[in-house]
């Protein structure tokens, strides 16, 4: 196997005195969509956290193609390649689209620069409607938007979505889910942290799945749907 | 109160025009120092009451300069832009470090950098008043208005500050940096995760907000006298037009600025022993009818 995109390998987080993640390993190569499986509170936004440098792990490495980027300041983790969209949708809210798109645009790691606002507003054809509103005033599925088209017009080589369906009608879950699938298409590598296993059963190539802060599985997407053991155990709500 | 001075002067258009163009100047100069004041507030959420040691900065290190070149445009120049190295050196070794920390720290923390700042003017340029005269450019008769004669220097120092006031304006709310700023002031965790170096905004602001109190120190020069400790003053001016403005707000800096500058300039005719006592009654007066001040974000 080539050099994964991003890996973690035994990362340990504390928030304070108290453990959240136990040795975690995660490896996504390039092209896949990753998803990262588990109940609530089972350690998702921590390991994103994690990853982004915003929660540094105390032991173990963070490594974007095989380069070491744990223990950085979260906007060099951001410059090396990782494109962290945080849950909560956090647009920019007295920002127009226009605006929050321009203050996230920036070079990627090797000085590309394959997402410019004429390429999102091609790929968000939503968005390009509303260039020109304030972003606070777009439905939560248009902002779930905005966040990750802010995010890719940093040209990352990873796109981390952290619960993109949350709070979401299932209509604009339908839609958010189409998108992810269509900048899948497109070869973005994505991991993607969820609750709802349908909404990915449907998205990702691949699955890992963690509980109480620990990876207890890790294969293809087609390999977790043919094992009921886990889905039961893990994952049914 | 003299009442009746008042009335005669404002029968008098020599006597309002002189009036209006005094209170424009030092509404100008507060405009500057305030706005600089009301960025790092609006921007980084903490109030610099060091604020006043920038614009004496500003006005020292405009003498110097003037000393040295006969210009008075590079004294302009090096005036505010020392106040902004300084600005942001204060930022990264002092200020930084009391983030997040009680306001009462942040204020003993500036009001010591502020008896440190005075006394470094002491030692550097003396403890008595200085004065830089008036440029040689501006040395021309006043220029006469409705029977008022207005110096050619007020004219200029107008100019600047509103060409100043709209370039921050400007530049906050049009350019990239500034669209950026504006986030910052917002939610700087996701600035930082969008890959900004928020640690070197904070302190480009913290600069920028010096050296628009620089610039002000700069301007006053030839018509102030310079001394130790003459930022007090313009800083409790300049909290009372955030405070009236809105804290956070450029164009409500702007208009309370205006509004202070001619409060003082009639109210010294009309009520001499009670300009200071207008002032704060005026601010006592927005607050009670619109806490978050003239052009504040109303408090959610």
């Amino acid at each position: 196997m080539d050099t994964p995109i991003l890996e973690m390998r035994g990362a340990n987080v504390f928030y304070g005195a108290s453990q959240i993640l136990f040795g975690v390993n995660l490896a996504v190569q390039r092209g896949q969509t990753m998803a990262l499986l588990g109940r609530n509170g089972a350690g998702k936004s921590t390991t994103f956290k994690a990853i982004a440098g915003i929660a540094p792990p105390r032991g173990g490495q963070v490594l974007l193609s095989g380069h070491p980027v744990s223990g950085q300041a979260p906007y060099l983790v951001a410059r090396a390649g990782i494109g962290y969209v945080p849950e909560d949708r956090q647009v920019f809210p007295e920002h127009t689209v226009d605006d929050n798109l321009i203050v996230a645009a920036k070079r990627g790691p090797r000085g590309d620069r394959h997402w410019t606002t004429e390429r999102i507003y091609e790929v968000f054809p939503i968005l390009a409607g509303m260039r020109n509103r304030m972003a606070g005033r777009l439905s939560g599925g248009e902002q779930q938007m905005l966040t990750i088209a802010r995010t890719l017009m940093g040209n990352p080589d990873i796109l981390l979505l952290d619960e993109p369906s949350e709070g979401l009608a299932p209509i604009v879950v339908r839609a958010i889910g189409d998108l992810i699938r269509q900048l899948r298409d497109m070869g973005v590598t994505i991991l993607i942290a969820e609750q709802n296993m349908h909404f990915c059963l449907g998205i990702a190539t691949h699955a890992t799945v963690i509980d109480k802060g620990q990876v207890v599985y890790s294969a293809t997407i087609d390999e977790l749907r043919g094992n009921d053991a886990i889905m039961q155990r893990y994952l049914a709500v | 109160m003299n009442l009746e001075v008042l009335a005669g002067c404002l029968a008098s258009g020599a006597c309002v025009v002189t009036q209006i163009s005094s209170g424009l100047i030092v509404g100008m100069l507060l405009f500057l120092v305030a706005s600089g004041l009301s960025l790092i507030f609006g921007v980084l959420g903490i109030v610099n009451f060091a604020h006043g040691a920038f614009y004496m900065a500003g006005a020292y290190f405009a003498l110097l300069a003037y000393e040295q070149t006969a210009s008075f445009t590079a004294a302009l120049a090096f005036g505010a832009l020392a106040a902004g190295v300084i600005g942001v050196a204060f930022e990264r070794f002092i200020m930084s470090r009391v983030y997040g920390h009680d306001v009462l720290m942040q204020l003993l923390v500036c009001y010591a950098a502020i008896l440190i700042f005075d006394d470094l003017v002491k030692i550097l340029f003396g403890a008595d008043y200085k004065l830089m005269g008036m440029p040689d450019a501006f040395a021309t008769a006043p220029i006469q208005i409705a029977g008022g004669f207005v110096p050619s220097y007020y004219i200029f120092m107008l100019v600047m500050a509103l060409a100043a006031g709209l370039g921050l304006w400007l530049g906050i709310n049009k350019t990239r940096i500034g669209k950026i700023i504006r986030a910052l002031a917002i939610n700087p965790q996701m600035v930082g995760a969008l890959g900004i170096n928020t640690k070197l905004l904070y302190a480009g602001v913290f600069g920028l907000g010096c050296v628009l109190a620089g610039l002000a120190g700069a301007l006053a020069a030839p018509v102030r006298s310079l001394t130790p400790g003459m930022g007090l003053s313009v800083l409790i001016e300049s909290f009372i037009v955030t405070v009236i403005g809105g804290m956070g707000s450029i164009p409500g800096a702007l208009v309370a600025a205006l509004l202070i500058g001619l409060t003082r300039s009639f109210g010294a005719i009309g009520f001499p022993l009670f300009v200071d006592g207008l002032m704060f009654g005026l601010m006592a007066l927005v607050l009670v009818v619109r806490p978050s001040g003239l052009l504040g974000a109303k408090a959610s």
